[in-house]
């Protein structure tokens, strides 16, 4: 066997080692589904008996707990790969780059992105959301959370080579997931108030293929930027 | 054939000058050793000639290309091994071996198990995590996955680091044999290398 493998076969390689590598630490990927959990959990604590009042604020309690439960494990995202020279050796391989940390990228989305959709019913039920909306709710934050998990790895790669690179990380990252944000939030109080949300979710759509063609050129940029 | 050429490369590390003017020439079969003290910049040449750091002047050239403005085809068929070796110490040896192998050619079971047995890492070792190996067997790992890679210029920084005598042997043969197969190599170390003089060229660096 021999030959240079596809990118498909690349991506495979780079995702297997990742969950493997992710299984193998134990609960370290739990902590941003956790973090969204104790959030969104502690909105309804917070607020008086009146369930309008907080199905209201709902959607910015899913979208602003998201984006902080996304934030939370940015910062590991090329840490131990800087650290042990893996980035080195994927800088060196002549292979595309930008593909490669895609594809890690992707594992990051699946491994901490996925999870908070996935959850997001329930969290969504216990904010009050009526149940008729609550399937509707998570095409949005699904394209919200895979946007988020690239602007958030540019933000990781460029912070690498940092120390307390965690709140820079947090400063440049932020301001870009404004338009997410909106678009997101507008998309799901539409959706909970019974309304069409076609033109959000078209612009967040829109903004999640924008990211999705230009953050691995960036992320690889400010990769091999770290490696030097 | 001449392979690689550096001509009058310089180096800047914040207001440190690194490299000050190095040339250098490779060819098929030729290893050439780094030397000089520390500091005179023997790991920063290695990781110039990689691509991993771009100079501040002079140029490179591999095959006749210029790699000042393409780094690809060199680093297709480069082999490089820093101080630090890129393994996953949560991984075993094979698992290691399969994704940085993996990602630069297609690799079999087969391959991997040669590899691994040719640095004398067989059975049960191959399988338990990095971390459950000693330093010397893990940098055996490394030379397998400088092996494994069949690139035709191997990069080494420090490469008999941590080896026991029988695995500085091992290093010995395989450089070699990737010698007497068309390669060439290019090792910063202060050991004597066992490679006949005539295809031995030395490179003492200045601090």
């Amino acid at each position: 066997m021999s030959g240079t493998p596809s990118l498909f076969e690349m991506a495979r390689l780079q995702m297997v080692r990742d969950l493997r590598l992710a299984l193998r630490r134990g609960g370290e990927w739990l902590q941003p589904l956790v973090f969204f959990l104790v959030i969104t959990t502690l909105f309804p604590l917070t607020f008086d008996s009146q369930l309008s009042r907080l199905r209201d604020v709902a959607p910015a309690a899913l979208w602003v707990s998201a984006l902080l439960s996304s934030l939370l494990a940015l910062e590991l995202l090329f840490r131990d790969d800087a650290l042990d020279g893996t980035l080195e050796q994927l800088a060196v391989s002549g292979t595309p780059l930008s593909w490669v940390l895609l594809a890690k990228t992707a594992v990051h989305w699946l491994l901490t992105g996925l999870p908070l959709v996935l959850m997001a019913p329930v969290v969504a039920g216990a904010l009050g959301a009526p149940y008729e909306a609550i399937p509707g709710l998570l095409l949005p934050l699904a394209l919200g959370s895979i946007t988020l998990s690239l602007i958030g790895a540019i933000g990781a790669a460029l912070t690498l080579g940092l120390r307390r690179g965690g709140v820079l990380l947090g400063l440049l990252t932020l301001p870009l997931t404004v338009p997410v944000m909106i678009f997101g939030a507008g998309a799901s109080v539409r959706i909970i108030a019974g309304q069409s949300a076609a033109g959000p979710l078209y612009l967040l759509a829109a903004v999640a293929v924008l990211a999705l063609a230009l953050a691995p050129l960036a992320i690889a940029a400010a990769v091999r930027i770290n490696v030097e | 054939m001449m392979l690689l050429e550096a001509r009058n490369l310089h180096l800047w590390r914040g207001e440190t000058h690194v490299l000050r003017g190095v040339s250098l020439a490779v060819q098929t079969g030729q290893c050439l050793q780094l030397t000089g003290p520390n500091g005179a910049g023997k790991s920063s040449l290695l990781r110039v000639l990689c691509g991993l750091l771009l100079p501040a002047e002079g140029q490179l050239f591999w095959r006749d290309l210029d790699c000042t403005r393409e780094l690809g085809p060199l680093q297709r068929e480069c082999a490089y091994l820093g101080h630090l070796s890129g393994h996953k110490a949560e991984l075993s040896a094979r698992e290691n071996l399969a994704y940085l192998c993996g990602l630069r050619r297609r690799c079999s079971s087969n391959d991997l198990d040669a590899a691994l047995e040719a640095v004398g890492l067989a059975g049960a070792a191959q399988h338990r995590p990095l971390r459950q190996l000693s330093a010397g067997q893990q940098r055996r790992v490394a030379l397998a996955r400088v092996q494994l890679q069949r690139s035709t210029i191997w990069l080494l920084d420090e490469p008999i680091a941590n080896l026991d005598i029988q695995g500085q042997e091992l290093f010995h043969r395989l450089l070699a044999s990737h010698l007497k197969d068309g390669g060439c190599a290019v090792v910063a170390t202060h050991q004597p290398l066992s490679v006949s003089e005539s295809a031995l060229v030395r490179l003492e660096l200045q601090a």
